[in-house]
């Protein structure tokens, strides 16, 4: 018995959804740094689904949702090093990492 | 056999996702989202990409969300206090949150409400091609993201370093 | 090159001289003002006089005209022209004349003040256009120059800033002045309206060419000629200080002494005088405007006169006396005699200009005193002052083969021709003037000195350069009425009215106006000498050596209300007071209150408000919080989307 595609689609929009409420709610800055992971992962989810998906229909694009998963991949490791060390930047000079107490924008 | 994994590891990672978001301690996040990621990583199996949950499990699981832990233990950075005020911010993230999922849904399904995986073979999950697309098709980005990694280690590295010249004259 | 080619120099040197007075500035040496302030009419005067020697050479003088620039506006064409004919001529010599003398008095007048070099800027410029007034070839330019003297009489009427009263003198001349310059204006559109032009010699041939074509019935129950001569003699009013906008003359006295001389006795206040000569084809025909005019002018006359007898500040009594005078004018060129009207404007400009400044010689010599009472003796103190001023105030008595004498007969005449009523109110006006001149000499010049010791001690003759001036108007005011000396019979030697008979051409078609008989003419010149020595003999009675003060201060006794009402000026200015500026106060501080106060602040500082109010609801969002930048990134990517699926 195989799942109907669309409830892939559906959990992945509901990931999304709970990582934008975390992006959003949570003060601590690496709390916010693993809810937009999450919200990257919910995306691969949905680009998985739809290799899956189109597989049938064109072949030929079937596994270009896979390799831009990959790309994703890639990328996230990259924004985890830069962003961990910002985050170690700005501890170092502001001795916190509560987003609510950097707030020089305003300024 | 497949809805039923489907089903154990799609509520597995909601559940855990959830305690992410919601548990003060940032080290307990990171351990749930590890489960939410393994859950991941097995419906990308059931949906015929092996290599990807590979990939899940090694990157994410064993290169990034480490690098989350050593973060957290260095900086040691204390329970978050209960948020404060902000109510309306909250209340309106959420609402906004809640609607674009709704909206997201509700193109999937009228988009793809009566599409259905095929029966995976030992042809759709077979490696090559996939790895021949992306050292065809996908070679200039391959070559490109390369790059970004290496950009982004020599960036970590100045940034997490403390500034050089005062160190040596703290030294001197 | 001929003077004449020279003519619009004539106009534009003062204005240069101006120009480069103002640009040179205060801090120059003042020879240099002086130099420029003086030579720029001085020069004028010259090129004037060449002008004129040669266009009175020309055996039948067409008018000259030049134009500069032809300004278009729509269908209607004005030239930037000026025009010299009779008319202009006998304007330009007295404008100039008597205008450069006063400037070289001035010289010494002012020699002392502050502000020496502002006070020649605005001299110089005064003469520019008054000479654009007189000169200017259509009502348009002259227009300009009408508001240009104008404006030049506010400034030197408040040219005393520092002190109270002068600015306000100020004001209330240019307001009142603003009454009647509106009239002028709906005449001037009248004018265009009708002919399509303003040009004098275009429209003036016109009306000859059609006097049927101005006479039909056009405004206020008027005929077209009526409502614009209306109109002009209202603007003229206000300019020539008729009743009832007369009020803001005496007040012009605050000025310098030197420009009540020019502006506020010879120039200026006689452009009304000339408007009204210049529009005769009009007035020709609009025989009941004229008779208006005429009975304005004589009841202005005696009004003023009697007002005069009363005054005891030395410029006050000129002023009136010139206020009566101009009335004199308006007389004659409302029973049609311009001719008349247009001499009296040019020996009075003579003997008045003459008046006034010896008196600001005398109130020179008297440190800034201008109260008669204070006066006295001052004839062998200043003895060139007192005979020149005796040659004045007896040539506007009307003292025989003295100017006034010959203009005021003539005048006198002419009303005795429109009617023996306004001929009665000139006789009276006659006398009353001789009276109240010779009050102002007694007073002066005679008895005892009654002012203070310090006063006494610093009396002394006025400097050459005040006194020639003095001497020179003198000669022209015993001089200027030969070139008029009336027609009697067949003896006529009226050079001045054949000179100017061209502009005065009768344009009704009825024919020249019978003439007096030669014994009435001479019974009517008897009897004004007579009325004359009667109002000297009546002066030196009551004002006469050995009474002095007590003369007046008898004469008041015996009629308190009488003397009351005539020192007030009959009230007039308290009643305006009431009647139309209190009222118009009112109604501004009303306007200031509600509609400036309430309304347009309010919406001008609405608009402030409402922007503050966004301003601040927009700050809100802007709160330096990552996570509500955050949120609003995704509702826009919300935004987006809906507008994504929905489009």
């Amino acid at each position: 018995m195989t799942v109907p595609a669309v409830w892939y689609l559906l959990l992945s929009a509901a990931l999304f959804s709970i990582g934008t409420i975390g992006a959003l709610w949570r003060r601590n800055a690496i709390t916010i740094f693993l809810s937009i992971e999450l919200m990257l992962n919910s995306v691969n989810l949905s680009l998985v689904a739809y290799a899956r998906i189109l597989a049938e229909r064109s072949p030929e694009l079937a596994l270009d949702g896979q390799a831009i998963v990959f790309f994703v991949l890639a990328v996230a490791a990259a924004e985890a090093a830069v962003g961990l060390a910002l985050f170690i930047a700005v501890y170092r000079n502001r001795r916190t990492i509560d987003v609510n107490r950097l707030d020089l924008m305003r300024w | 056999m497949e809805l039923a994994i489907f089903a154990l590891f799609s509520v597995l990672a909601l559940a855990s996702a959830v305690v992410v978001i919601s548990h003060r301690n940032p080290v307990y996040s990171v351990m749930s989202l590890v489960v939410t990621l393994i859950s991941l990583a097995v419906l990308f199996v059931l949906l015929g990409a092996p290599f990807l949950a590979a990939l899940q499990v090694l990157v994410y699981t064993g290169a990034i969300l480490v690098l989350f832990l050593f973060v957290i233990m260095l900086l040691n950075v204390e329970r978050e206090e209960p948020a404060g005020g902000h109510r309306v911010h909250k209340l309106i993230a959420a609402l906004a949150a809640v609607v674009f999922a709704a909206i997201l849904g509700s193109q999937f399904f009228a988009a793809q409400g009566s599409a259905h995986t095929a029966e995976l073979t030992p042809d759709a999950v077979a490696l090559v091609p996939l790895a021949r697309k992306l050292f065809t098709t996908y070679l200039l980005p391959f070559e490109i993201v390369g790059l970004l990694l290496l950009a982004a280690v020599v960036a970590a590295t100045a940034l997490a370093r403390r500034s050089a010249p005062r160190d040596r004259e703290e030294k001197a | 090159m001929s003077p004449l080619e020279l003519l619009w120099l004539v106009a534009l040197l003062p204005f240069l001289g101006a120009a480069a007075n103002a640009a040179l500035g205060p801090r120059v040496a003042r020879h240099w003002t002086t130099a420029v302030g003086v030579g720029a009419p001085g020069l004028s005067l010259l090129i004037a006089l060449g002008c004129l020697v040669e266009y009175a050479g020309r055996m039948a003088p067409e008018p000259f005209q030049r134009s500069f620039y032809t300004w278009t506006a729509g269908g209607l064409e004005i030239e930037a022209a000026l025009l010299l004919d009779p008319l202009s001529a006998v304007m330009l010599f007295v404008v100039t004349f008597v205008g450069f003398w006063i400037h070289v008095y001035s010289v010494g007048y002012m020699g002392h003040e502050e502000g020496y070099q502002r006070y020649f800027v605005y001299l110089n410029l005064f003469m520019g256009a008054m000479l654009l007034l007189v000169l200017g070839a259509n009502f348009l330019v002259t227009f300009v120059g009408w508001e240009g003297v104008g404006l030049c009489s506010y400034l030197l009427i408040g040219f005393y800033y520092e002190q109270r009263f002068p600015p306000y003198a100020g004001r209330k001349a240019f307001i009142v002045n603003r009454i009647g310059d509106f009239a002028f204006l709906v005449g001037l559109f009248a004018l265009v309206a009708k002919f399509g032009s303003l040009d004098y010699q275009t429209v003036f041939s016109a009306v000859a060419a059609d006097p049927e074509g101005v006479q039909g019935s056009y405004l206020l129950g008027l005929s077209f000629a009526g409502f614009v001569c209306l109109c002009l003699f209202v603007g003229a009013m206000g300019k020539s200080a008729q009743i009832p906008l007369y009020v803001w003359l005496p007040d012009a006295m605050a000025g310098p002494t030197p420009v009540s001389a020019l502006i506020h006795a010879a120039t200026m206040v006689t452009a009304g005088v000339y408007m009204v000569a210049r529009s005769n084809a009009l007035y020709q025909l609009a025989p009941g405007i004229g008779g208006f005019v005429a009975v304005i002018g004589a009841l202005t006359a005696i009004f003023a006169a009697t007002i005069g007898l009363a005054q005891t500040d030395i410029k006050k009594v000129l002023a009136y006396s010139t206020v009566s005078q101009l009335g004199y004018m308006f007389l004659a060129a409302g029973v049609g005699a311009y001719g008349a009207a247009i001499f009296h404007l040019g020996t009075h400009a003579f003997f008045k200009a003459l008046l006034f400044l010896g008196s600001g010689s005398v109130i020179h010599a008297m440190g800034g005193e201008q109260d008669l009472t204070k006066m006295g003796g001052l004839k062998s103190k200043l003895p060139v002052t007192y005979r020149t001023m005796l040659v004045g105030t007896l040539a506007i008595s009307g003292v025989p083969l003295l100017s006034g004498f010959f203009s005021k007969d003539q005048i006198l005449a002419a009303a005795f021709e429109g009617s023996p009523i306004l001929w009665v109110v000139g006789i009276v006006t006659a006398g009353l003037t001789a009276c109240y001149m010779f009050r102002l000499l007694f007073l002066c010049f005679h008895g005892e000195f009654r002012g203070t010791e310090e006063q006494r001690s610093h009396l002394h003759e006025s400097p050459p350069v005040m006194t020639w001036p003095l001497v020179v108007l003198a000669v022209g005011a015993v001089l200027a009425g030969y070139v008029g000396i009336p027609k009697l019979g067949h003896f006529d030697v009226n050079v001045f009215a054949k000179f100017l008979k061209p502009v005065f051409a009768d344009v009704t078609g009825h024919g020249e106006a019978h003439h007096l008989s030669l014994g009435l003419e001479l019974a009517l010149m008897g009897l004004s000498v007579v009325v004359a020595g009667l109002g000297i003999w009546a002066a030196w009675k009551i004002y006469g050596p050995g009474k002095e003060l007590e003369g007046g201060k008898a004469w008041a006794a015996r009629f308190p209300a009488l003397h009351r009402v005539l020192v007030h000026k009959y009230f007039v200015d308290e009643a305006y007071d009431r009647l139309l500026v209190a009222p118009a106060a009112a109604l501004a501080r009303g306007f200031w209150r509600i509609a400036d106060g309430i309304l347009i602040e309010g919406a001008v500082h609405a608009g402030p408000a409402v922007s503050r109010l966004a301003g601040e609801l927009i700050r809100m969002t802007t709160t330096g919080n990552v996570r509500n930048y955050a949120l609003y990134f995704l509702v826009g990517v919300l935004v987006l989307l809906a507008w994504l699926i929905g489009g």
